[in-house]
């Protein structure tokens, strides 16, 4: 067997794999974030809740209703989703014309109420989750071997943000979202009802945080305490990228996954922080973050 | 940001024609706060009032960032549990006396401070309060990952006590109070003193507008850093005193969710008012006793409390009552 770098090729490809993995998460999460804040001007800290939310769905679809994993990949982001919208205009849609910092206390304690939940009845062990059977086994790719359903998240993922970069950016609906990003009050004088939109946007947002949690359940074990932490690496990543552009959540996201996979490989007491480290350097290099624009 | 401090800019108008008798009334106030530091070990459990006076310090340094240099840290769990592990270390280990430990832990809070602070000021809004988590988060992985200092997940336990300047033992829970009310009463009466100082003034109307302040003259981003320093030193002062009378340093205190709990009690309290950070930490303390037997009910609850106050509630127990009585409190 030969060796790259001093390391196996299979532990290499395996962790940029599993980097590719998490940076899928990063992707649709920070994607989600980006979209909720072009629009409402805040940050939605109760997305790594929502994204749990999203995988007990799927493990609640399955125990308690028998659906299966791939009904759930559209039950759960349309549920979660709509208790988005419920949020939004039970909550947020009051305090939107306070300072948007009320906007994160807000969310924050909503992930609060969510994650307490979910602990008290589901305890905070984690609860297994099984690859849907179409999905089992994998291909020996000669230099690895490839699990069938990770190739799928990293694909499923993909195709999810570049839909949701098509719509943005690319259609009619997404020039109505644009325009309401760039001026709510103007947009509205021109018959778009901008508040409608604004609670589709937080929906959509919510929905993709689901649809990320559906897909990580049966990689990580269903479990309350699954997005608590991801969030804030997810923070760091829409530092990093700045949350001016879609196209720039989506690579920034990516490639850290794989940047902390890599870490995992030749660094590994590194690899929880390395995320943070990469933030630390674009602040002192580029401060409005790769692809912001300075405020 | 000038929203989240109405409480106290709305109060500003009428500053100038009630100036003295609100200093009058500030000074009472210390006064009663003095008389109920002494009061307090004889009617409540003592070790109780020094948790309450910890956290109340703690959200005092957390609000002088807030309400006065109007920037919103949600990593200030980072400086309250690096300076408690430090005191906890040096007390332990070293063998240092009390005040030692907790000077230590108090300046290495403040280089942090320092450090994290030149970072995060580099963005405003709501990229500073994500940066200050995920820096936050960093010292956490730290402390995660170095057990030989911090103990992981054991943290740091039976830290001793000792003995004050080597004199006085301090196992005694009452001997521990007088030194952590004096601690507390010092800490409040230094922001008191910043908050009025020209230097408070200059980073209130650089909180009020940036842009202005600037073209004033004022250099806002060395301001910014002096408060955020001054704010993570004293939480840091409140987080190795904490460590010195629960004998105890855990990840707990560097966790995001203590982070989150400074702001819900200055939040409680009323943002932006001198004396709220304290009400709102011995109210968010109580009740984290009270609902000790609940476990994680705990989490939805104050949950609740963050969307209730954001929601209903935005200036929060003092600065209902400065708006009441039409003083600055």
């Amino acid at each position: 067997m030969f060796e790259l770098l001093g390391v196996p090729p299979q532990a290499l490809f395996g962790q940029v794999l599993l980097g590719l993995i998490n940076g899928s998460f990063y992707a649709i999460l920070s994607l989600g974030l980006a979209v909720i804040f072009g629009l409402l001007n805040i940050i939605n800290f109760a997305h790594g809740a929502q994204y749990m939310m999203g995988a007990f769905v799927a493990w609640m679809c399955l125990n308690y209703l028998g659906v299966n994993y791939w009904a759930a990949l559209l039950i759960a982001p349309i549920a979660v989703g709509a208790t988005g919208i419920v949020i939004e205009r039970v909550f947020l849609a009051r305090i939107a014309k306070y300072d948007h910092l009320y906007g994160l206390l807000l969310t924050f304690g909503l992930a609060l109420i969510i994650q307490g939940l979910f602990r008290n009845y589901y305890g905070s062990s984690g609860l297994p989750y099984g690859i849907p059977p179409q999905l089992t086994g994998g291909q020996n790719l000669g230099f690895m071997f490839l699990p069938t359903y990770r190739g799928w998240v990293v694909v499923a993922s993909l195709v999810v943000c570049l839909a949701t970069w098509f719509v943005i950016e690319k259609t009619k609906l997404g020039s109505y979202l644009r325009a309401a990003t760039e001026n709510p009050t103007l947009t509205q004088a021109f018959g778009i009802n901008v508040p409608l939109l604004v609670t589709l946007t937080y929906g959509f947002g919510v929905a993709l945080a689901a649809f990320a949690g559906v897909l990580a359940a049966p990689i990580y074990a269903v479990n309350p305490n699954m997005g608590a932490d991801l969030i804030i690496v997810v923070f760091a990543v829409v530092v990093i990228g700045g949350m001016g552009s879609i196209m720039g959540a989506i690579v920034t996201g990516f490639s850290l996954g794989l940047i902390e996979g890599l870490t995992k490989v030749f660094y590994p007491e590194a690899s929880s922080t390395v995320i943070f480290i990469i933030m630390v350097l674009v602040l002192l290099v580029k401060p409005a973050g790769l692809f912001g624009r300075a405020a | 940001m000038t929203d989240l401090a109405s409480s106290d800019t709305q109060s500003a108008a009428t500053v100038a024609e009630t100036d003295d008798s609100a200093a009058r009334l500030h000074r009472n106030l210390f006064i009663a706060i003095a008389v109920l530091l002494v009061v307090a070990p004889f009617v409540a459990y003592p070790v109780f009032v020094m948790k309450v006076l910890c956290f109340a310090l703690f959200a005092l340094a957390f609000n002088l960032l807030l309400g006065y240099g109007g920037l919103l840290s949600f990593g200030h769990a980072a400086y309250f549990g690096m300076a408690s592990y430090v005191s906890a270390y040096t007390a332990k280990q070293w063998g240092l006396t009390p005040e030692l430990a907790i000077l230590l832990g108090t300046a290495v809070a403040a280089v942090l401070g320092l450090v994290f602070g030149a970072l995060a000021i580099r963005r405003q809004g709501i990229y500073f309060a994500m940066i200050t988590l995920a820096l936050a988060q960093m010292a956490f992985f730290f402390s995660l990952q170095t057990p030989r200092f911090t103990g992981g997940e054991d943290g740091i336990q039976a830290v001793p006590r000792g003995k004050f300047l080597g004199l006085i033992s301090l196992a005694d829970d009452r001997a521990l109070y007088w030194l952590v009310a004096a601690i507390f009463m010092g800490g409040l009466l230094l922001i008191y003193r910043i908050i009025h100082s020209p230097f408070g003034q200059v980073c209130k109307a650089i909180r009020d507008n940036e842009p202005r302040a600037i073209s004033l003259g004022y250099r806002a981003s060395q301001y910014k850093l002096a408060v955020f320093v001054l704010s993570a030193g004293l939480a840091g002062l409140a987080g190795a005193t904490k460590a010195i009378v629960f004998q105890l340093a855990s990840l707990t205190d560097v966790y995001w969710t203590m982070s989150g709990e400074v702001v819900l009690m200055t939040l409680v309290g009323g943002l932006g008012t001198v004396f709220g950070p304290i009400v709102g930490a011995a109210v968010i303390v109580a009740m984290q006793n009270y609902l000790a037997g609940l476990g994680s009910w705990v989490l939805v609850v104050q949950g609740v409390i963050f969307v209730a106050c954001v929601l209903l509630f935005r200036e929060g127990i003092v600065g209902v009552i400065a708006k009441w009585i039409k003083k600055p409190l």
